[in-house]
């Protein structure tokens, strides 16, 4: 397994009420994202644990086009990838948001 | 009211839903009252397997089933889901736990229900010792929670079927409804080939697979009280109808599990000779029975229904 | 004196040595090798009919036992190598040099037999070329085919899985060959004739039905999220704006996904009767519920597929069927269908280059393209219009006269930048120039070569290929869509921007899109037993694919 942690400054808060939210499920190729509402307006946490070995920059490179897109302030995301392929992570990041961004508890 | 439109949108979502599709939360979303999940130990508390770091294996935060309690027509219940994909819904030490805990919790309130979605290969291999531990402790909290006056109802429907020590559970429920995807049985297809030889069972040959092991064929022979179709909404209805006709139970104690014995005795004097489920059916009386695999839902159902392999004296 | 019928003669003779083994032209199953041995000489020209789907596996295991001092060095020219069998002959030495287009299941078996000097390669060809030179230079002296049935005179039926049949024995028994069939029974009359008793010189009866692989069924089930977005991106980004009525679909998930999001997606698009009306395309299953909704006016198949015989008696409207109901398939007329009569091919491949180029071929594997480079290539004698071909010929070349501009066909590749086991689609140098290299092949194995593709589509977006007007155009419009590959990434972010406002690449936004929509749900099938139920119970999986 490989730890990784990125952390970025971003433009605003993102939407919404709940304070926390998961999609996904560890399994080949897919892979679970817990995001929370735990941080300061302007910052943003991803926390990953991949069973795919050195991918970094590859992960670097879908977390900072997310970023730059969706804006999530105060967001902590955390995910237990079982080796998800990019355009899955990117999905799935999307639905974590759109998620969270739900009004409810 | 508003709320009425909100139950038919939740109601047309679950009508739509393959139970066998879905994911355990899914499932547990739409087949309770809209919104009325509650969650013990989510996974935002990271309560995560102790051993898969030890194999290098990945972690999920909930470790593969869910807990909670929520309503069902308004009437409160205890749910528990597995989820099929994480690991096979393999039993570890944190995902027993749960269930058990779970049971506990049932038995100390005494009247209200429980569902379990099994979802599960059985025993995770890489914890195995802990694993069997849970099956039995498992076992023990349900028997204790049934001799308390609790209901507990398995659904089944899930890919990984209900195998292993999930089978072993399932046949202490005070009831199970199963779908036609769904499977139950101890030794899975691959364990028995290995053991007993291609001649004996044919893993592969997945028709005979689900004739010997899936929904429809549990339903004839009396292991499953309900068929559901696959729908969400019909696991839904298939609780609702198995908390009704399970009325007040009866003291759970030694006699009905005697009578339990003795059905399980008479079937296999039954059919211990058959050598395979469609010799069954034609026992029981099933004209054509070569094509009950290719019977639609409904069709089924007024079949099993007529045939009627229950007895509400056991279990 | 000059004789001009020698080749006459000698077949004659062929026939004579092998009669003696016949009643009438029947050969009992244990007599085959020996059959073999009398008819066929030593460096002869041989088709072991290796279909796509069908195996005349009697006669591939009667070939493989021969006699070598009787039999020995001959050259297979057959489309498919399929069976190990097909192998073991030049293992054991009966045959020597090969010439085929086709190698699926044995792709990295014969790789390692290439390397090793075992096979002595003619070429890799497609099928309507392999099928050409039996014409031309690689005429089979014996024919070694499957049939369903035959009847005493020797009349065959091939039944739904006709495939190459028709065309291996026109080359043969018109030109002094010997025809030999294995069939699963003889009947007092066949269903129907598709091989005149004229042209076959001896049948067999083998023990069990010839085998066929499922080769077109792929389970709903398996279709993920990615693939249904690069399936509504397809759709709504080529389909509809062409207007593609007559197409091919590939084999993988991404064609499959398109089938299921017809009766959904592209209703709700108002696309259907204006696009997917007519196919060159096997009985695929994932059709089911687009021709059930009424989309699909016409289908010819190349071949069949396990499980769709009924569905398809019952929807002769739409299949081609013969006298008794059955489908009647046929790999040649469907593969000049494909490449002639279509506007459209839409298929995946494994790796694609910075040019387009693409191919299944690794440095491991020889799969062969079988028809993928017959469908998936603009057929330069075309002569008749469509909306379609006009309108992707305009787009590639806006400046020439209207009447003197060819149209062009569209050849879309269609894929997700990562495939199985996170290996990226796009590469800088196909493996298949190394391969080349390595084997001191004198043309590099491509399958679709770049100049022909027109359209790739990954979830990144389409790359509409016809607009680049420069060779870095072009590479960075492939390298726009190829997503966090090592290609993609190192795209030049102010050129694809600048395609992008041109059109040449839309993204899922462009296209009013949003991925967060590409949903299983989408599916008309999501399952094999939805399939089932579209199919009124006609159609009739294989237990593999079962689970019920």
């Amino acid at each position: 397994m490989e730890d990784l942690s990125f952390q970025h400054r971003v433009r605003g808060r993102a939407g919404g009420t709940r304070q926390n939210a998961i999609v996904g499920v560890v399994a080949s190729g897919n892979l679970e994202v817990l995001v929370e509402r735990v941080l300061p307006d302007a910052e943003c946490v991803v926390d990953i644990r991949t069973a795919a070995m050195g991918f970094g920059e590859i992960w670097s490179a879908v977390i900072g086009d997310f970023v730059e897109r969706y804006s999530p302030g105060g967001l902590k995301f955390s995910i237990n990838d079982g080796g998800a392929r990019p355009d899955t992570v990117s999905l799935r990041l999307a639905q974590a948001v759109r998620s969270i961004a739900e009004n409810g508890q | 009211m508003i709320a009425p439109i909100k139950d038919i949108v939740q109601a047309e979502r679950a009508r739509n839903t393959s139970f066998n599709e879905a994911s355990a939360r899914t499932r547990l979303a739409l087949l309770l009252d809209g919104g009325s999940l509650v969650e013990f130990i989510g996974p935002e508390a990271r309560e995560v397997s102790p051993h898969l770091k030890t194999f290098d294996l990945p972690e999920q935060y909930d470790d593969g089933i869910i807990v909670g309690h929520g309503r069902l027509e308004g009437a409160p219940v205890f749910v528990a889901a597995q989820e099929g994909r994480f690991m096979g819904g393999a039993f570890g030490e944190v995902h027993g736990a749960k269930l058990t805990g779970l049971l506990h919790a049932a038995r100390r309130i005494g009247s209200i229900p429980v569902l379990i979605l099994f979802d599960t290969g059985g025993v995770r291999l890489q914890e195995a010792n802990a694993g069997e531990l849970a099956i039995a402790e498992i076992m023990r909290a349900m028997i204790e929670a049934r001799a308390a006056g609790v209901k507990v109802i398995g659904l089944i429907g899930g890919r990984s079927g209900c195998y292993g020590g999930g089978g072993l559970i399932a046949g202490c429920c005070s009831a199970l409804a199963v779908s036609e995807p769904g499977r139950i049985a101890v030794s899975g297809p691959e364990v028995i080939e290995t053991n007993r030889g291609v001649e004996e069972f044919d893993s592969r040959d997945r028709a005979l697979v689900w004739r010997t092991m899936g929904g429809k064929h549990r339903r004839l022979l009396g292991a499953a009280d309900v068929f559901a179709d696959d729908t969400v909404q019909d696991f839904r209805e298939a609780a609702l109808e198995l908390l009704e006709l399970l009325g007040p139970v009866g003291t759970f104690g030694l006699d009905r599990l005697k009578a339990e014995h003795e059905r399980l005795a008479e079937r296999l004097r039954r059919f211990g000779r058959c050598e395979d489920a469609v010799d069954i059916w034609t026992a029981e009386g099933v004209a054509h029975a070569a094509t009950v695999p290719e019977l639609p839902a409904d069709q089924f159902i007024a079949l099993a229904n007529r045939i009627g392999r229950t007895s509400r004296d056991a279990r | 004196m000059t004789s001009w019928q020698n080749n006459r003669a000698v077949r004659d003779a062929r026939i004579a040595a092998g009669a003696g083994l016949a009643r009438g032209k029947v050969v009992e199953a244990h007599d085959v090798t020996r059959l073999l041995e009398a008819v066929i000489r030593p460096g002869d020209r041989v088709c072991l009919e290796g279909d796509n789907q069908k195996q005349a596996d009697l006669l591939s295991r009667a070939l493989l036992a021969v006699d070598l001092s009787k039999v020995n060095d001959l050259h297979m020219v057959q489309s498919g190598v399929v069976l190990p069998e097909h192998l073991d002959l030049f293992d054991r030495g009966v045959a020597k040099r090969l010439d085929y287009a086709y190698s699926g299941p044995q792709s990295a078996r014969i790789a390692r037999m290439l390397f090793g000097g075992k096979i002595e390669l003619g070429a890799v060809h497609t099928y309507l070329e392999l099928f050409a030179r039996y014409f031309i230079d690689l005429t089979p002296h014996v024919a070694l085919i499957a049939a369903v049935s035959a009847d005493r005179e020797g009349n065959l039926y091939t039944g739904p899985n006709t495939e190459d049949t028709p065309t291996v024995v026109e080359a043969t028994a018109f030109k002094d060959g010997v025809v030999i069939a294995q069939v699963n029974e003889i009947v007092e009359t066949v269903p129907r004739v598709d091989i005149p008793a004229d042209r076959v010189h001896f049948i067999v009866k083998a023990d069990k039905p010839f085998f066929v692989e499922p080769l077109f069924t792929r389970d709903p089930a398996a279709i993920t999220e990615g693939q249904i977005l690069t399936a509504m991106l397809a759709i709504k980004g080529v389909y509809a704006p062409y207007g593609v009525q007559r197409l091919n679909h590939g084999i993988g998930f991404s064609t499959a996904a398109i089938e299921l999001l017809l009766p959904t997606f592209g209703e709700r698009l108002g696309l259907k009767g204006r696009i997917a009306t007519h196919f060159a395309l096997n009985p695929h299953p994932a059709l089911i519920p687009a021709i059930e909704s009424g989309w699909v006016r016409q289908i010819h198949s190349f071949g069949s597929e396990v499980g769709m015989d009924d569905y398809i008696r019952a929807r002769s409207d739409v299949y081609f069927t013969g006298p008794d109901g059955s489908l009647r398939s046929n790999r040649a007329l469907c593969q000049t269908a494909g490449l002639y009569a279509c506007d459209m091919f839409i298929g995946s491949t494994l790796q694609i280059d910075l040019q387009g180029n693409s191919s299944t071929v690794t440095t491991s594997r020889i799969a062969g393209f079988g028809g993928a480079p017959n469908m998936g290539a603009d057929a330069r004698g075309r002569r008749h219009p469509s909306e379609s071909w006009l309108k992707a010929g305009a787009e590639a070349d806006p400046d020439s006269p209207a009447p003197l501009r060819r149209g062009r066909k569209l050849v879309v590749q269609i894929g997700e930048t990562f495939g199985d086991r996170n290996v990226p689609l796009f590469v800088e140098k196909l493996d298949a120039i190394e391969l080349a290299e390595k084997l001191n092949l004198e043309l590099a194995p491509v399958m679709i070569y770049g100049d022909d593709v027109t359209h790739i589509v990954t979830e990144e977006g389409v790359a509409n290929l016809l607009l680049c007007r420069t060779a870095q155009e072009r590479e960075q419009a492939i390298r726009g869509v190829a997503g966090y590959t090592d290609v993609g990434r190192r795209r030049d972010r102010n050129m694809v921007a600048h395609l992008r406002e041109r059109g040449v690449i839309r993204r899922a936004e462009d296209l009013g899109i949003n991925p967060l929509d590409a949903d299983r749900s989408l599916l008309a099938a999501r399952s094999i037993k939805d399939l089932v139920r579209w199919s009124g119970g006609l159609y009739a999986p294989p237990s593999k694919f079962r689970n019920w």
